[in-house]
């Protein structure tokens, strides 16, 4: 597989690199991989740090800046960051309002992030922190390691983010986002499986008639493999496994999201399939968001996140935002 | 008895096998995972050498410990902390004692043992590093090559089992079939310990 790299070793610290040199806005400590928003610590106000494995662009470091991440802490590829990223993060933002971490569900990153809490604390960072656990592909019991971190990641980062720049305390901006993440739910489809630099190979085959239901953002293969449907039965497929678990009495933020390999044209496509599919199930759009987002390095393939909002938190999505990845009224 | 050199060779011997399995692990990892956990752990075990070498800690717990909180700061992901945890708990259990014999240190290496239990929520049969884990410990009071063998076993035996913990639970039936890349590198962490006592 050609990849734009150099060797697998660095496009961590390379992307870092580039980011540093496109982006003057932002802070990229590109040894200890952290990036964070050049006016930090924001006297009097909350900040949010969140992290994860690298891979998932424009998440999480193209969410750093005005209205929505503090910092944000790139692992390697798809690998949880280590502790002392996050406690170098949070005490590079921390104006002494607190910090909250925001964690997708996976093993890695909970782990990490518990013990970063800890070490902050120890340095008498005030530290919250809410789980993002949308993703109805996975069963939520004991015998899985719960459902994964996904879409709603963004909802959650954007929401937050302004509840944080509004100047509300840890507590009500801890208590927003958990409620964006209880309020959000997602499905995913891959048609073709991803590259890491360090295997160079797909991670796992998928045969050209084929789509895997039910994928996650790091290359593991989902819950079911079928023959190649079209884009208006992969929206059916996909926003009923939504509306199973989620059932919006309010209308919805919808983000259809592009999984890295495919294009906007077929996107903007399935996402109006998708507006087929709620306005006949009865679901009211309130604002959609279309393209790549949280990926899944080259995979091709989509997934779509709705969010039941409310008055605060439709204003809290409206307002005004300002990162290299989701950039509006600023 | 086992002084602090002999857990310099058994830290050295397994940055020596995860260099040379590494691709393997990875593969394993790629059908269930997210095919990186050879090149996280190769990355994970070289930093502990290097950091063994310049600290050139004095105790056996002494190295351990600080061979678990360099994983800890280097690896990321699970492994990093449920591999640094294992060595930093066991470590701790060793205390600053110049020498340990055989019996404290399979002792230590439970409580090690135990300690990444808690932190994953992971019980022998949920196809994870504990399923190579328990059984060594419960046979390291024979011998290390006793424990290789259980070792080595146990990640076997990982095979028909279905995932209930970390990421290939996700798959639920589908992780059937594969065998579990953590207890793959837990079986090598613990041949590398036959290695480092010359059995």
């Amino acid at each position: 597989m050609k990849m734009l790299i150099n060797v697998p070793e660095t496009v961590v610290a390379d992307a870092l690199r580039g980011m540093a040199a496109a982006h003057p806005e932002l802070t990229v400590d590109v040894e200890n991989r952290v990036i964070v928003r050049r006016d930090a610590p924001v006297a009097g106000k909350v900040a949010l740090v969140s992290g994860g494995g690298s891979g998932h662009e424009p998440l999480h470091g193209g969410f750093v800046g005005p209205g929505m991440l503090s910092a944000a802490c790139p692992g390697e590829v798809f690998t949880s960051p280590v502790p002392d990223q996050m406690v170098r993060a949070a005490a590079a933002v921390d104006s002494g309002a607190g910090v909250l971490f925001i964690v997708k569900n996976y093993t890695g990153d909970v782990l990490n992030f518990d013990m970063a809490a800890e070490l902050a604390e120890d340095e008498g960072i005030q530290v919250a922190k809410v789980l993002v656990n949308d993703d109805v592909a996975v069963t939520d019991s004991l015998y899985t390691a719960g459902r994964r971190g996904t879409g709603a990641t963004l909802f959650v980062e954007k929401i937050a983010g302004a509840a944080a720049e509004a100047g509300m305390p840890l507590e009500r901006v801890e208590s927003l986002a958990r409620q964006v993440n209880e309020n959000s739910r997602s499905f995913g489809v891959a048609l073709s499986a991803c590259t890491t630099p360090a295997k160079g190979s797909p991670t796992f085959d998928l045969p050209p008639g084929e789509l895997e239901l039910g994928i996650g953002i790091h290359g593991e293969p989902g819950r079911e493999r079928r023959a190649m449907m079209t884009s208006g039965e992969i929206a059916d497929f996909a926003v009923n496994a939504v509306l199973e678990d989620l059932d919006p009495r309010n209308p919805v933020l919808a983000l259809v999201n592009g999984m890295g390999a495919t294009p906007l044209l077929e996107l903007y496509g399935f996402s109006a399939e998708v507006q087929r599919v709620l306005t006949a199930r009865g679901v009211a759009v309130a604002r959609t968001l279309v393209g790549n987002y949280v990926t899944s390095l080259d995979m091709a393939g989509a997934s779509v996140t709705l969010c039941q909002i409310d008055e605060e938190t439709l204003g809290l999505w409206d307002a005004p935002v300002k990162t290299p990845g989701l950039r509006w009224g600023m | 008895m086992l002084d602090a050199d002999f857990f310099r060779r058994w830290m050295a011997a397994t940055a020596v096998s995860v260099d040379r399995e590494a691709e393997r692990l990875t593969a394993l990892d790629s059908p269930i995972g997210d095919a990186d956990h050879g090149s996280n752990l190769r990355r994970g075990f070289t930093a502990v050498t290097a950091t063994l070498e310049k600290e050139a800690p004095d105790t056996p717990g002494g190295v351990l410990t600080l061979a678990g909180r360099q994983l800890i700061s280097t690896v990321g992901g699970a492994s990093g902390p449920l591999y640094g945890t294992l060595l930093r708990r066991t470590g701790k259990a060793l205390g600053d004692a110049a020498e340990v014999s055989g019996e404290e240190f399979a002792s230590a290496l439970r409580t090690g043992v135990q300690a990444v239990m808690t932190l994953g929520g992971a019980v022998p049969g949920d196809k994870t590093m504990i399923d190579a884990l328990v059984p060594a410990v419960d046979a390291l009071d024979d011998s290390f090559a006793a424990a290789r063998a259980a070792a080595e076993q146990g990640a076997l035996a990982t095979t028909p089992l279905q995932a209930r913990k970390g990421r290939a639970s996700y798959l639920g039936e589908r992780s059937i079939g594969h065998q579990d890349p953590g207890a793959t590198s837990s079986a090598l962490l613990i041949a590398a310990l036959a290695e480092a006592g010359g059995e």
